[in-house]
């Protein structure tokens, strides 16, 4: 290892990366734009949810009925159908995700037996937010209920049930607003850094063969480790930028509480990193056009990194075939760690787990790239 | 220690190289003498490519040697790059780097010392005609400077041994003649040259020439041996209508062979003081009455025709 040609390696990736407007973009526009993007624009949070009222009864009780689905914040009233059809049209042009129909005799039926039913139809083309959507309306029903139900007994002059009410009170740690925005915004950094640091990485060695440097190159004294090293070392110095600006803009801008210590933080950061350049630089090694090598190299990054790595599907959700895959799925484990050090506060010890699984990935991808490069054309 | 001016630089045994079915380079055998220029000359497709990447050590050949300075380039290539300095056929330096940082690239590889890489950059930039272009891109050079800087880059760590694959090709004449004089240069220092041509002139210029065609050295001398080794004598045929000439002279005895060249042609006979006289009276029976017929000194371009029967260039 010559620390002169490793310089020389590592200035001249520099200045290239410096003069291709391409891989600055990449560098320092990528990061902001994803993060403005993927930092307001994802949300799992299902709020006011569109809602249709058909009212047939039009009575005192129906319009308090309505009253109490719009105060909440989860529904908004969209539109008021007068007939069926209307209704039927108004779920076809999806102006609604739910329509609710208030039989013509709700309130006579209620008055009468105490008993009355209420129909609402979801369009379940959204899965998880009927689900959701059909917890709110159960949620808003049944505080309706007691509230009737209370009603009716001082009316009669009677005592209000209270046989069988089991009071459940939750408390959520960690995330106490529930704001998919803390769960989210971490996930984004991994996202980000896949994403860059494998895309400029990919394209170090193939632009070397495309443009026809590389048989040059190869003649001179550089070992093969020189030239990894020497050309890593920028990228790994830009993804930690990156890195730092993410995590910054995620805990000031943003506003996810951050519970953890920065030492763990640029840590376990900076092993995400490796195995991000170690897998670009192995696809650059691989794939001789530039194009190729970026197509792939987002292929393997941004892919599982969204889909696999918990970021938005949670892994104890998944069936088991695709659990196991995901185990391999790299960013999983930095994600974890992003969370748990954001919001928990987790150490080091605590994440022993995920950080050792990083350093395996990060220690085998190094080692089988620094092995792929041959200083041959054949 | 002191070197024998006879010392052998480079020598090849039965180098042979196969890219799949075609065979590139077929066996071939050459020792070239320290501080001599050892041209590769023939057609394109001949191996000349493949020759130079064996030798460079960037490309390994199926069979055969090559010892380079002492080392055996085959099975150690890397003990042997601080030795050598190779300048691939198609451009190999970066076009978004300056001249000057390309310089420095190349010399920080070699381990060029600061001292020594601002000395013999000035140095060589100036033969090179290039000191006002040293914060130009290389890219923004013309073909011409982007192949002197080449050779620049090439010569910063004072190599031993040059390789140069077909370092002129698309280089204008006066670029062409800096570069000749900076190799003319290097051979006083003791440094040996290898390099590929599908230029005449160029070849003419070295000390030693292999003709290679097919894969195969064929004839392997120095320029003039091989000129004379040219079997037959030469005549120039020159006139406005030079197809004209080469029709009316196939078939006539006692010429061994025809070459279009240009405005000329070339006719190689068995007797000149014989058949100068005859041709003039062909020529003049065809209606070509200005042809101008004289006899000349062969040039490498007739010497590869005549002893491989088939011409380098189009």
């Amino acid at each position: 290892m010559n620390l002169g040609r490793l310089y020389a390696i590592a200035f001249k990736e520099t200045l290239q990366v410096w003069r291709d407007p391409r891989s600055l973009a990449i560098a320092l526009l990528m990061p902001l734009l994803q993060m403005v993007v993927l930092g307001y624009g994802v949300s799992l949070d299902v709020r006011r949810v569109g809602l249709c009222v058909y009212d047939q009864e039009r009575s005192q009780i129906s319009r308090e009925l309505v009253e109490r689905f719009t105060a909440s914040d989860w529904f908004r009233i969209n539109a008021k159908p007068p007939d069926d059809r209307a209704v039927r049209e108004a779920m076809d042009r999806g102006d609604c995700a739910a329509v609710m129909t208030i039989p013509v005799n709700f309130s006579r039926v209620l008055a009468e037996t105490g008993k009355a039913s209420l129909q609402t139809v979801f369009d379940a083309t959204d899965v998880n937010t009927t689900n959701i959507a059909t917890g709110y309306a159960q949620g808003v029903v049944g505080m309706i209920t007691a509230d009737f139900e209370s009603r009716w007994a001082a009316s009669h002059g009677v005592q209000p049930p209270t046989v069988g009410m089991i009071d459940l009170r939750p408390r959520v740690w960690f995330n106490e607003g529930l704001d998919s925005r803390n769960f989210i915004i971490p996930g984004v950094v991994a996202i980000i850094l896949g994403l860059v640091g494998a895309q400029l990485t990919s394209l170090t060695v193939s632009r070397e063969w495309e443009r026809g440097t590389m048989e040059q190159l190869i003649s001179t004294p550089v070992t093969a480790l020189e030239l990894m090293i020497g050309k890593l070392a920028p990228y790994f110095m830009i993804g930690l930028f990156d890195a730092a600006f993410c995590l910054c803009a995620a805990a000031f801008w943003f506003q996810v509480p951050f519970r953890g210590g920065v030492g763990t933080l640029i840590l376990t950061t900076a092993l995400f990193t490796l195995v991000v350049l170690g897998i670009g630089y192995l696809v650059s090694v691989r794939v001789r056009s530039q194009l190729g090598a970026s197509q792939i190299a987002l292929l393997l990054t941004m892919l599982p990194t969204t889909l696999l790595s918990g970021f938005t599907f949670p892994i104890d959700q998944m069936p088991a075939a695709i659990r196991a895959v995901t185990l391999f799925v790299y960013a999983r484990y930095y994600v974890t760690i992003v969370r748990a050090v954001f919001l928990k506060g987790s150490t080091i010890g605590d994440l022993r787990l995920p950080v050792m699984s990083l350093v395996l990935f990060a220690a085998i991808i190094i080692w089988i790239a620094a092995r792929s490069f041959h200083k041959r054309l054949d | 220690m002191t070197e024998a001016t006879t010392e052998v630089a480079v020598v090849a045994r039965d180098l042979t190289r196969s890219f799949g079915p075609v065979v590139a380079v077929r066996g071939i055998n050459f020792a070239v003498t320290r501080g001599e220029i050892f041209g590769f000359v023939g057609p394109d497709g001949a191996g000349k490519s493949t020759i130079m990447r064996m030798l460079a050590g960037v490309m390994r050949p199926d069979s055969g040697t090559i010892t380079l300075a002492g080392i055996d380039v085959v099975a150690n290539p890397e003990r042997v790059r601080t030795y050598l300095s190779y300048m691939p056929q198609r451009f190999g330096l970066y076009e978004d780097l300056t001249v000057d940082e390309n310089i420095f690239f190349y010399a920080t590889l070699f381990a060029v010392p600061r001292k020594l890489r601002r000395e013999r950059g000035q140095e060589l930039l100036e033969a090179a005609g290039m000191l006002p272009f040293r914060r130009r891109l290389a890219g923004k050079l013309s073909g011409g400077m982007k192949q002197k800087l080449g050779l620049v880059c090439a010569l910063i760590h004072t190599p031993r041994v040059l390789l140069l694959d077909e370092p002129t090709t698309g280089v204008d004449p006066v670029s062409r003649r800096d570069f000749w004089s900076i190799l003319y240069g290097l051979r006083e220092h003791g440094v040996t040259i290898l390099l590929s041509t599908a230029y005449m002139d160029e070849a003419e210029r070295c000390s030693r020439l292999a003709l290679v065609s097919a894969g195969e050295i064929r004839h392997c001398d120095t320029p003039a041996r091989l000129k004379q080794a040219m079997p037959g004598a030469l005549l120039a045929v020159a006139t406005a209508n030079a197809r004209g000439a080469y029709a009316a002279l196939e078939g006539v005895p006692g010429i061994i062979g025809l070459l279009l060249m240009g405005d000329r042609v070339h006719a190689r006979v068995d007797d000149a003081a014989r058949r100068l006289p005859e041709l003039r009276g062909v020529l003049a029976g065809r209606g070509i009455g200005d042809a101008d017929v004289t006899r000349i000194e062969p040039g490498i371009e007739d010497v590869f025709v005549a002893l491989l029967g088939s011409g380098i260039a189009t």
